[in-house]
């Protein structure tokens, strides 16, 4: 039996098979990924502007800032079994801290017009900019200014972590509600107003636009791919821990916390690692929800938020990254794009009386119950999709007809 | 000193009929955690609902039948909540029963927001209760004087209730084992659904109470009384319902005073402030049971 745990977490004891599927996956995953990177460039600069990549390129942003912060929700939730919902308020901290930071030092009296141009009077991507210039500079600060976004969200669940985690389940549910609250009412309270300008909006900060490269005349943008990346490397960066031997205690610990603890992992430590690096990327996730939006509030950022995050986890599957992300896309999709017509009052040219504003979210509320009351694993359940996955799915599905076949005509019997 | 009494009153009174308004949402909790171990993050949308059930029903029918209408429906929502909802999932995990009970809150204010259309809605005023009384020279709305005491009588009723009644036995037995209790021929489903009638039932006069206070519904008025309330829940030890009405009735009082002062920014933030050290010290809350884990 240990022999065969060790094949698993070994990769170089493992079947050849196995080593083959893997290599194919790797390769083939690389492949795609540029291949996406490529259709984003031409995205982003050479479609013409119309309806349709009017709605895709929103709907591809947000999808990817949503993948990223479901895939740090489930980080908690589905692979360390902590079921926190204080999501919201880390994306608070991630978004503000970016929004602060970046804000042109030229911007700070008309942004702050309420508290004297604010406290603090420099902005990372414009001293980037000094001498990088305005393309590669704004570029360079923002990835700096979303780093530290993070961290400042990692250090602050750091502190909330140490009373919380102690706490158990639903206990600890209503506890880092609670906290997001808190976080709320402290960044909308003038009392901070020099630094977070109270309940008033930030805006003029490095936005998604900003991150371009001018040639001469021509000028490339890369807002979408900018997301994209940022996106990627921290699933990619999250996947790597999961497959970690800290990501196994994770599951450990979330299986059986008496086992666990009775095979030597030390609880707290591991609890408080997860819920350390899953605000960190929640962090990240608000700093690019903020340059995506253009203008941040905290009073937007409610648990409703959260338990939309919650959402998407669960019909993606609690415990698997890729129907986050899967679902994160499909969600924001539905919502923002495909079922936009239930509230625009017809479908085509037939108008129907009761599709008007907010049928949508209705619709959308049932679809979900229906998810979660009957098909609790969600899309993809604890599973991964992978190339050599998908393609053992096609060339199985003539024997699973067979097998149903056969099935069907021994209950005939 | 009677400027001081003068200057303090309305909060101290505002503070004690939201109190107990935030009491009768909070006994729904108590006991459906108590029974079912289960936050019910869909009863402070409940408790909206009625307020805009009320609404909706007041504005064709008269007074003395939109009232017992705006119960009649409320229960009925928290009965076919619990029953589409929590039942199917009683084998489940915990958590998938509370992801439930969030989706289940998403629905109710997607609902509101579609028949508002996002609009806040004047709530109807009852007569008699929103006039206007003065106690030691402070003036005030009749309603506030009534809360305490309305929700003092439903409480020791509720109380009596369980004490003395066969079914009120029911609940006892099954909150203290739910297997034992189904072995002695309890029917479970029925004591169930019974702690959800009862929590609607005392959800939805809180609604008309808190509602004729604040005149105005909009979608996500519920959540924040919920959440209040679910605290002044665990600060009494969750599923002792004494134990909740002291916890909401001084939510309540302090929310008010810290108004008072000045600092409204954070009156929502001191309710989780409290939950958050009351988790610290006393988990169980001021009246709850301690248990122990077993391996």
């Amino acid at each position: 039996m240990f022999k065969k745990i060790n094949n698993a977490l070994n990769p170089s004891l493992r079947h050849p098979e196995q080593e083959r599927a893997s290599r194919i996956n790797k390769v083939g995953a690389i492949i795609l990924l540029a291949i996406l990177y490529v259709f984003l460039f031409v995205l982003d600069n050479f479609l013409p502007a119309g309806s349709f990549t009017g709605m895709l390129i929103p709907v591809l942003r947000k999808g990817a800032i949503y993948a990223l912060l479901c895939v740090s929700m489930n980080l908690l939730n589905g692979f360390t079994g902590l079921f926190s919902l204080g999501q919201a308020g880390f994306m608070l901290i991630g978004g503000y801290a970016y929004a602060i930071l970046s804000i042109p030092a030229s911007q700070h009296a008309a942004v702050y017009q309420y508290f004297d141009g604010g406290a603090i009077q420099f902005s990372i991507p414009e001293f980037f900019s000094s001498f990088l210039g305005a393309g590669l500079g704004s570029f360079v600060g923002s990835i700096i200014c979303i780093i530290i976004a993070g961290v400042i969200a990692a250090l602050f669940a750091a502190l909330i972590g140490i009373p919380v985690l102690r706490l158990k389940s639903d206990y600890l549910a209503i506890a880092t509600l609670g906290f997001a609250e808190i976080i709320r009412a402290i960044f909308q309270w003038n009392g901070f107003g020099i630094i977070t300008n109270g309940s008033n909006l930030l805006r003029k900060y490095t936005a998604l636009s900003d991150i371009r490269w001018d040639i001469g005349s021509v000028s490339l943008k890369f807002g979408t791919v900018f997301v994209f990346l940022i996106v990627t490397i921290c699933i990619l960066l999250i996947v790597l821990l999961i497959n970690s031997s800290y990501g196994r205690a994770f599951n450990a610990v979330r299986d059986d916390e008496i086992s666990a603890e009775a095979m030597g992992i030390n609880l707290f430590k591991h609890k408080m690692m997860s819920f350390i690096i899953s605000s960190f990327f929640a962090g990240v996730g608000g700093a690019l929800l903020a340059m995506y939006q253009t203008t941040i509030q905290s009073a937007a950022f409610t648990s409703a938020m959260t338990y939309e995050i919650l959402l998407m986890v669960v019909i993606g599957g609690i415990g698997s990254v890729s129907g986050s992300g899967i679902a994160a896309f499909l969600y924001i999709a539905a919502n923002e794009w495909w079922l936009r017509f239930l509230d625009s009052g017809s479908i085509g040219s037939i108008e129907v009386s009761f599709f008007r504003g907010g049928f949508r979210k209705v619709i959308f509320s049932i679809a979900i119950m229906i998810i979660v009351l009957f098909f609790s694993r969600g899309i993809m359940g604890d599973k991964e999709l992978s190339i050599t996955g998908v393609i053992n799915w096609f060339k199985n599905r003539k024997e699973r007809k067979l097998a149903k076949k056969i099935n069907a005509s021994k209950e005939g019997e | 000193m009677s400027d001081f009494i003068q200057a303090n009153l309305p909060y101290l009174l505002a503070g004690i009929s939201v109190g107990g308004q935030y009491a009768l949402i909070a006994i729904g909790y108590t006991m459906v955690y108590g029974i079912l171990r289960l936050i019910n993050f869909a009863h402070g949308d409940v408790f909206m609902a009625a307020g805009l059930i009320m609404v909706f029903a007041a504005a064709s029918l008269p007074m003395y039948i939109s009232i017992p209408l705006v119960i009649i429906v409320t229960v009925l929502l928290g009965f076919v909540i619990e029953r589409v909802a929590y039942k199917p999932l009683r084998s489940a995990p915990r958590m998938s029963v509370m992801i439930s009970a969030i989706g289940v809150s998403y629905l109710i204010q997607n609902c509101a927001l579609y028949f508002t259309g996002g609009l806040p809605r004047v709530f109807p005023s009852i007569p008699w209760l929103t006039d206007t009384v003065t106690i030691f020279g402070a003036i005030t709305k009749r309603v506030t004087v009534i809360t305490p005491i309305i929700t003092l009588i439903l409480v020791v009723a509720l109380v009596l209730f369980i004490k003395k009644t066969k079914v009120g036995m029911a609940m006892r037995a099954v909150s203290r084992d739910f297997q034992t209790s189904q072995l002695m021929g309890i029917k479970i489903d029925n004591v169930i659904s019974m702690t959800f009638i009862i929590g609607c039932f005392l959800a939805a006069i809180g609604a008309l109470l808190y509602f004729s206070n604040y005149q105005s519904v909009i979608p996500t008025s519920g959540s924040m009384p919920g959440l209040k309330a679910f605290v002044a829940a665990v600060f009494g030890g969750i599923g002792s319902i004494p134990g909740a009405v002291i916890g909401a009735f001084l939510i309540g009082i302090v929310e008010n005073i810290i108004k008072g002062v000045g600092w409204t920014t954070f009156s929502d933030a001191f309710t989780f402030v409290l939950l958050i050290v009351i988790l610290m010290v006393k988990p169980t809350g001021i009246f709850g049971e301690k248990k122990t884990d077993k391996v």
